[in-house]
């Protein structure tokens, strides 16, 4: 045990480089989602169908082939990426992919006639996107989103593998030196279950403060506060 | 030229080698994951005494930690302790073991669909415990389960790569040790991202059908 207090700091560093390649990655998964989601949903098929290759292809081979891919296979091509770049579009385009999916069940999944209702008020196709599907479906993505970040956050251990310094690649490091293994992963172990135990509450979180009863509730009550108000007015 | 066509054909012989070893790595490993996460179901199930809650906490902290590290700890921890095995075994009982974890999610929710009043009746017939699960229960409970099934083991075949970390000769370290004695990545990486999807596209596909057929009657 004295080896991880004395490397403390090594893997608080390790610890920070996981974390930033999860934020970092996290956005991109964000942005690759709702772009290739949206576009799956196109009527166009010149949008759809490259939407659809893509999500197909990232989702249908193992992360680790495309972080390789983009480590080592990219600089034939003349672009030689720096691993933390590999590894953040790696995982989040991956991750992103499954992430689109997400997105796409849940606008088509919305009820019928909130499009109609869009179409019946005049509301251009972007605009029911924008005001209409896609809050309402908000709610619904937030489980399926807190899996995938939960995911997204333990494969970042893969990032080690293409020689970013995270915390895997740090634990690996002072295994080597010091030969305490069992003390390192056990603790590098509790530090992952520690981070995907506050991502879930994390999300757990948002769930209900973008939970559409809670909404429509808030709604209802700011309605009665403004009539309360008006009566006042009227009054006076 | 960037892509070397020749070369690409000559090594997929060896690349076929590691996808015959993904395959095996993977249905053994959903076997063990299939029987492992019924049994952590069932004892979840149970509400037995120290040992339930136990069985939950590990179900969390499987899924709450990468398979990579978990992989590492039983490769170069466990033979500390004198626990050894060759890599290949290490690796399916590994990911056996990881999705297993998830699997008892899956079987919780068959077990929680079956209705009541199939426990009431086998209550009310005075069924042993055992025959109600085994004969009333289970039964049900899998059926709406298979499809979830399905997805696992196609999960399972992708994050399978992971293992070549421990030195297990899948898919991944072949194209990888071609890669290193040649210098040349594009040509087995790329033929290795394709087989995956090769087999991964029609099977997820075959699952997606499966599950219309077999989704609960609304």
């Amino acid at each position: 045990m004295s080896a991880i207090i004395e490397y403390a700091p090594l893997l608080w560093q390790g610890l920070m480089t996981t974390i930033l390649v999860a934020v970092l990655s996290g956005a991109l998964c964000l942005l690759v989602a709702f772009s290739m989601g949206l576009a799956r949903l196109s009527p166009h098929w010149i949008i759809r169908w490259p939407a659809g290759v893509f999500v197909e292809v990232f989702r249908g081979t193992s992360l680790i082939v495309q972080m390789f891919w983009f480590f080592y296979a990219l600089p034939f091509f003349g672009i030689q990426l720096h691993p933390l770049t590999a590894a953040v579009l790696a995982l989040g385009l991956n991750e992103g992919a499954y992430a689109a999916e997400v997105v796409r069940g849940a606008i088509s999944s919305r009820a019928k006639g909130q499009t109609e209702a869009g179409i019946a008020l005049g509301m251009s196709p972007a605009l029911r996107l924008r005001r209409i599907l896609i809050p309402q479906s908000i709610p619904a993505m937030l489980p399926p989103f807190g899996n995938v970040m939960v995911d997204l956050l333990k494969n970042t251990s893969l990032v080690s593998l293409v020689t970013v310094t995270d915390l895997t690649f740090r634990a690996q490091m002072i295994r080597s030196t010091t030969g305490e293994t069992a003390a390192v992963f056990l603790t590098i172990l509790v530090m992952y279950f520690l981070l995907s135990v506050l991502l879930t509450m994390l999300t757990q979180w948002m769930e209900k403060r973008y939970a559409l009863d809670r909404r429509a509730l808030a709604v209802q009550r700011k309605a009665l506060r403004e009539a309360s108000l008006k009566d006042k007015v009227g009054a006076l | 030229m960037i892509w070397d066509n020749a070369f690409a054909i000559s090594i997929i012989p060896m690349l076929l080698k590691g996808l015959w070893v993904t395959i095996q790595l993977t249905l053994l490993g959903t076997l063990i994951a299939a029987v492992l996460g019924l049994v952590a179901a069932v004892i979840r199930r149970l509400n037995i005494p120290v040992l339930s809650p136990l069985v939950s906490f590990m179900v969390i902290f499987i899924r709450g930690t990468p398979l990579l590290i978990q992989a590492y700890v039983a490769f170069f921890v466990l033979p500390i302790y004198g626990i050894s095995f060759n890599a290949f075994t290490t690796g399916v009982v590994i990911i056996g073991i990881n999705y297993s974890a998830y699997m008892a999610e899956v079987y919780r929710s068959g077990i929680q669909g079956v209705p009541a009043g199939q426990w009431e009746a086998a209550t009310a017939l005075s069924l042993p415990p055992v025959r109600t699960w085994c004969r009333v229960i289970l039964p049900q409970a899998v059926r709406t389960v298979i499809p979830m099934l399905g997805n696992y083991l196609i999960q399972m075949f992708k994050d399978s790569a992971v293992l070549s970390a421990i030195t297990v000769v899948e898919l991944m370290a072949t194209a990888q040790s071609i890669g290193t004695s040649t210098y040349r990545y594009l040509e087995p990486l790329t033929m290795a991202g394709a087989l995956f999807l090769l087999v991964s596209y029609p099977a997820s596909r075959l699952v997606n059908k499966m599950e219309r057929r077999y989704a609960p009657k609304q």
